[in-house]
C-alpha cells in the first residue's frame, strides 16, 4: 500500500486550521476584550502586543483555504458555497478588524474612536461567523451530484448561533490570557480579574456544545458513547476538566505564562473532540476525505513543497515572536 | 437586481473585488523592492537621505500592505464561495498553485514584515536588511505563482480531463505554460513602473510646493531613471506578449483591434479609433491605417491578422470594451516613455527639479501605472471570455448556485465596505505622502528601547509621527 495522501493532507489542514484558531484566536480575542478596557493608552498596549504578528497569524487562514482548494477541491467548492453568507460576513469582519491595526494609529485623535469600533465590531463579527460556520459544518452539508444541495440560509439555526456566541467567549479567554502574558500593571490586573469568569463561561459553553452535538446527531453520539470507543475518548473530557482546574489555580496565583499555555491546551482538546466527532468526513455527514481528494498528482506535488517549507515557516515565525518577546508597556517609545 | 442574473452579479463581484485588490499588491511589489534598494544603498553609502527615504516609504508601505492582506483574503475564498463549479473542475491545478503561493510567499512576507516595520532597533542592521529582502522576495514569488495560475487558465496545458475534471499530468508544463513568461514579465514590470510613477508624483508634489530637499530630489531622480529605462522595456515585453496572444488566443487580438473581417489577399489595417459594435458586427466611425495591423502583428505586409468573424459568435469576447481598455493602456505607456525621455533632457540641462510643466505632468501621472495595470487586466480578462479556463470551461458554467438576492446583498456589502474602508486607507496613504520624508528619522528614537527585552512598538510605528500633520507629534510622542 502506498502513502495515504488524503490522510496526510487532512492532517496538514487540521494542523493549519488549529494554528489559525490559536494564533488569530488571541488577536480576535483582543478585539473582543476592547470594550472592557476604556483607557486609550491601555488599548494602544493591547493592540501593540499583536501588531507585529497578526498578519502572519491570519496567513494560516489563507493556508487553510488554499490547501483545501488544492487537496480537496470538492470540499472547498461545496463547503464554501454552503457557508456563503457566514463566510463573506466573516471576511468583511476581518477587513474591518485588519485595517483598524493600521488606521487607528494614523487617524487624527478625535477620529480614533471610529477605528476602535471597527476593531471591536470586526473582531466580534468575524469570530461569531467563524463559530456559525463551524456549527453549520457540524450540522452537515447536503451534497447532490457534487454540488451543494441545500438552501442559502440553511446555516442559520439555534445551534449555529450558539456556536458563534461560544466561540466569542473562547477567543476572549485566549485574548485575555495572552494579555496576562504580554502586559503588566493595571492592565494585567484587569485581565486577571476577567480570566476567572471567562474560563468559567468557556467551561459551561464547552459542556453545552459537547452535549448538544451528540443529542442532535445520533451518529456522533454513537461514536462517543459505544464501547470500547468511550474508553479511548474518555481522556478528552477528563483532560479538559484537569486543564480547567489548572487554569483557575494559575489565574488565582497571578501567574504570567501558565494561563495562556493552559488555554492553548484547552482549545486543543476542544478541537480534538470536534475531530473525533467528525472524522473522517470532510463534508459531514456523507463525504469522506478520500472521496473529496484531489488526484494524487496534485496532492503529491503539494506535499513535497509543504513538508519542506513548513519547518522554515515555523522557524521564522518563532523568530519573529522571539524578536518581539517580553512585556509591552506604556513606556515603550512606540510613538 | 437591475435585471441582472446571479451569474452577472458573481462576475461583477469578482471583477470589483479583484480590481480593488490588485492596486495594493502592485504597489506592494514595487515599494518592497524600492525599500530594499534604499536600505541597501544606505548600508553601502551611509548617506542619510536613503535612510530617511526608507523610513518615509515604509510607513506608506505598511498601510498599503495591510489593505492588500485583507482584500487578498477575500480572493482566496471567493473561488469556493462564488465559483464552486470552477473550483471542482480545475481545483486540482489551481489549488496547488495557490497553496504554493501561500507557503512560499505569503508566509515569507508576513513573517518578516513585523521585523521590517518595527524591528529597526530590535535587530542588527544585517538582520533588518535581510528581513526587507525577504519581504521583497515574497512579493515577487507571490507574483510568480498567481500569474502561473492565471496564465494556465488562459493557455492551459500539461493536463488531461478525466470524469469531467482536470487532472494535472506535467507540473512543469502547467506552470510554464505558453503565456506565463510574458504575463509574469509584463505584470512585474508594470508593478515597478506603477510604483515609480507613484513615487515620482509624490516628489513632484513636494517640489511644486517648494520643498526642494535632497531626499525629495533623490525620489524624483530614482523614479525618472526607472521611467527612462523600464517604460521602453515594458513596451517591448508588451509587444512580445501581444504576439503570444496572437498565437494562442487569436480572437482576443481580433477583439482588441476591433477587426471584424479580412478581405481576401489584402493586408489587415490597424484601426486607430472607432467604436466596435457587437450587434452589427462592425466597428463604427473607424479611422484606420492600411497595412499597419499586419505590420505590427505579423511583421509582414501580406499576412492577415485574425478577424472576429472567423470565430463563432458564441466564442467572441466583447470588442467594444477591450478595444478601449487596450488603447488606454498603450497610450499611458507611450506617455511614460515620453516622460522618461523628457526627464533625461531636463537632467542634461539641469532643470529636472525646477521645470514646472514637467513636474505638473509627473504629478498627474501618479496613478497612471495603476490605471494602466487595470486596463491591461480588463483587456486580457474580458478578452478571454466567454471562457474561464480557455477552451475548456465557460464562465457561465463555473459559478456557484446562489440566488440573485444573496448575490445582490453581498455585492452591495463589498462595494460599500471597499469604498469606505479602502477609500479612507488611500486617504491616509496620501496624507503620509504629503507629510514628506523626515531628516534623521530613527536616530534618537527607539522602539522598545535598545537592549531592553521589550516588545515594540506599535505596528505602524513608522507611521507614528502620524498623518495628523502637526498635533499628533507632540501627542503621540508624549505617550
Amino acid at each position: 500500500m502506498g502513502i495515504d495522501l488524503p490522510l496526510i493532507w487532512a492532517i496538514i489542514i487540521i494542523f493549519g486550521i488549529m494554528m489559525y484558531v490559536i494564533m488569530d484566536g488571541f488577536d480576535l480575542g483582543i478585539g473582543i476584550l476592547f470594550p472592557f478596557i476604556k483607557g486609550e493608552s491601555d488599548r494602544d498596549v493591547m493592540m501593540n502586543t499583536v501588531a507585529p504578528v497578526w498578519d502572519g497569524n491570519e496567513t494560516w487562514l489563507v493556508l487553510g483555504g488554499a490547501a483545501l482548494f488544492g487537496a480537496f477541491p470538492l470540499a472547498y467548492a461545496v463547503v464554501l458555497s454552503a457557508l456563503y453568507l457566514p463566510l463573506i460576513l466573516m471576511l468583511l469582519g476581518l477587513i474591518f478588524r485588519g485595517v483598524a491595526f493600521e488606521f487607528r494609529f494614523k487617524a487624527r485623535p478625535e477620529k480614533r474612536h471610529i477605528w476602535d469600533k471597527s476593531f471591536i465590531g470586526g473582531s466580534l463579527v468575524a469570530t461569531f461567523f467563524q463559530g456559525v460556520a463551524l456549527g453549520a459544518f457540524i450540522d452537515g452539508i447536503p451534497v447532490v451530484n457534487r454540488e451543494y444541495a441545500g438552501g442559502g440560509m440553511d446555516w442559520l439555526s439555534p445551534f449555529t448561533v450558539f456556536c458563534g456566541l461560544a466561540l466569542i467567549v473562547a477567543y476572549a479567554l485566549l485574548g485575555c490570557t495572552w494579555l496576562i502574558m504580554k502586559t503588566q500593571g493595571d492592565l494585567q490586573q484587569q485581565m486577571h480579574k476577567l480570566g476567572r469568569p471567562l474560563a468559567l463561561a468557556v467551561l459551561v459553553l464547552m459542556g453545552i456544545v459537547s452535549l448538544w452535538t451528540p443529542l442532535a446527531h445520533s451518529e456522533i453520539a454513537a461514536r462517543w458513547f459505544t464501547l470500547p470507543n468511550l474508553f479511548w475518548f474518555l481522556p478528552v473530557p477528563i483532560l479538559v476538566l484537569l486543564t480547567m482546574f489548572g487554569l483557575f489555580k494559575a489565574i488565582a496565583r497571578n501567574a504570567n505564562y501558565t494561563p495562556f499555555l493552559l488555554t492553548l491546551v484547552l482549545i486543543f482538546l476542544g478541537y480534538s473532540g470536534l475531530g473525533i466527532s467528525l472524522w473522517p468526513y470532510i463534508i459531514p455527514p456523507s463525504i469522506t476525505i478520500w472521496e473529496a481528494a484531489a488526484p494524487p498528482q496534485s496532492q503529491g506535488f503539494m506535499l513535497v513543497g509543504t513538508l519542506f517549507i513548513i519547518p522554515f515557516i515555523l522557524g521564522y515565525t518563532f523568530w519573529s515572536y522571539y524578536v518581539f518577546r517580553g512585556k509591552v508597556t506604556h513606556e515603550d517609545g512606540y510613538h | 437586481m437591475f435585471g441582472l442574473e446571479a451569474l452577472d452579479l458573481a462576475r461583477i463581484q469578482f471583477a470589483f473585488t479583484v480590481s480593488f485588490h490588485i492596486i495594493f499588491p502592485a504597489i506592494t511589489i514595487g515599494l518592497a523592492s524600492y525599500l530594499m534598494v534604499l536600505e541597501g544603498m544606505w548600508l553601502k553609502t551611509r548617506e542619510d537621505t536613503y535612510r530617511d527615504l526608507y523610513h518615509f516609504w515604509s510607513k506608506i508601505f505598511a498601510v498599503n500592505f495591510g489593505m492588500g492582506v485583507v482584500s487578498g483574503l477575500v480572493m482566496a475564498y471567493q473561488f469556493g464561495t462564488n465559483w464552486s463549479r470552477f473550483s471542482d473542475f480545475a481545483g486540482a491545478v489551481t489549488g496547488p498553485l495557490l497553496t504554493y503561493e501561500v507557503l512560499t510567499a505569503f508566509f515569507l512576507e508576513a513573517g518578516f514584515l513585523g521585523v521590517m516595520l518595527f524591528g529597526w532597533n530590535r535587530v542588527g542592521r544585517g538582520m533588518h536588511m535581510f528581513s526587507t529582502v525577504m519581504v521583497a522576495l515574497g512579493t515577487l514569488v507571490s507574483t510568480f505563482w498567481i500569474l502561473a495560475s492565471n496564465s494556465w487558465m488562459q493557455t492551459p496545458q500539461g493536463f488531461e480531463i478525466i470524469d469531467g475534471r482536470v487532472i494535472p499530468v506535467d507540473w512543469l508544463a502547467v506552470i510554464f505554460n505558453p503565456s506565463f513568461p510574458y504575463r509574469l514579465a509584463h505584470m512585474a514590470t508594470a508593478a515597478f513602473l506603477a510604483t515609480a510613477f507613484f513615487v515620482g508624483a509624490s516628489a513632484a508634489w513636494h517640489l511644486l510646493r517648494g520643498r526642494n530637499t535632497p531626499a525629495i530630489r533623490r525620489m524624483l531622480s530614482m523614479a525618472m531613471w526607472m521611467a527612462l529605462v523600464v517604460a521602453p522595456v515594458q513596451a517591448f515585453i508588451g509587444d512580445a506578449h501581444g504576439l503570444n496572444t496572437l498565437e494562442y488566443q487569436p480572437v482576443k487580438i481580433a477583439a482588441i483591434e476591433g477587426h471584424w473581417e479580412n478581405k481576401p489577399g489584402e493586408a489587415s489595417p490597424l484601426i486607430l479609433f472607432g467604436i466596435p459594435n457587437m450587434k452589427t458586427e462592425t466597428t463604427d466611425y473607424k479611422i484606420e491605417v492600411p497595412y499597419l495591423g499586419s505590420l505590427i502583428l505579423t511583421h509582414s505586409l501580406d499576412k492577415q491578422i485574425p478577424a472576429m468573424k472567423d470565430f463563432p459568435a458564441a466564442d467572441r469576447p466583447n470588442s467594444t470594451i477591450v478595444f478601449f481598455t487596450f488603447r488606454i493602456m498603450v497610450a499611458l505607456g507611450m506617455l511614460m516613455i515620453f516622460i522618461g525621455l523628457w526627464s533625461l533632457w531636463l537632467r542634461k540641462t539641469g532643470t529636472l527639479y525646477e521645470n514646472r510643466w514637467f513636474l505638473r505632468l509627473v504629478l498627474w501621472m501618479g496613478p497612471s501605472g495603476l490605471v494602466a495595470i487595470l486596463m491591461g487586466w480588463f483587456t486580457t480578462e474580458i478578452g478571454r471570455q466567454p471562457w474561464v479556463v480557455y477552451g475548456l470551461m465557460r464562465t457561465a458554467d463555473a459559478s456557484s448556485n446562489h440566488s440573485v438576492t444573496q448575490m445582490s446583498i453581498t455585492l452591495v456589502l463589498f462595494v460599500l465596505v471597499y469604498f469606505a474602508l479602502f477609500g479612507v486607507g488611500l486617504g491616509y496613504m496620501m496624507r503620509l505622502v504629503r507629510k514628506g520624508p523626515i531628516t534623521h528619522e530613527g536616530d534618537t528614537h527607539n522602539e522598545g528601547g535598545p537592549g531592553q527585552p521589550r516588545t515594540p512598538a506599535r505596528p505602524l510605528s513608522a507611521a507614528h509621527e502620524g498623518t495628523d500633520e502637526g498635533h499628533s507629534d507632540s501627542l503621540t510622542k508624549g505617550n
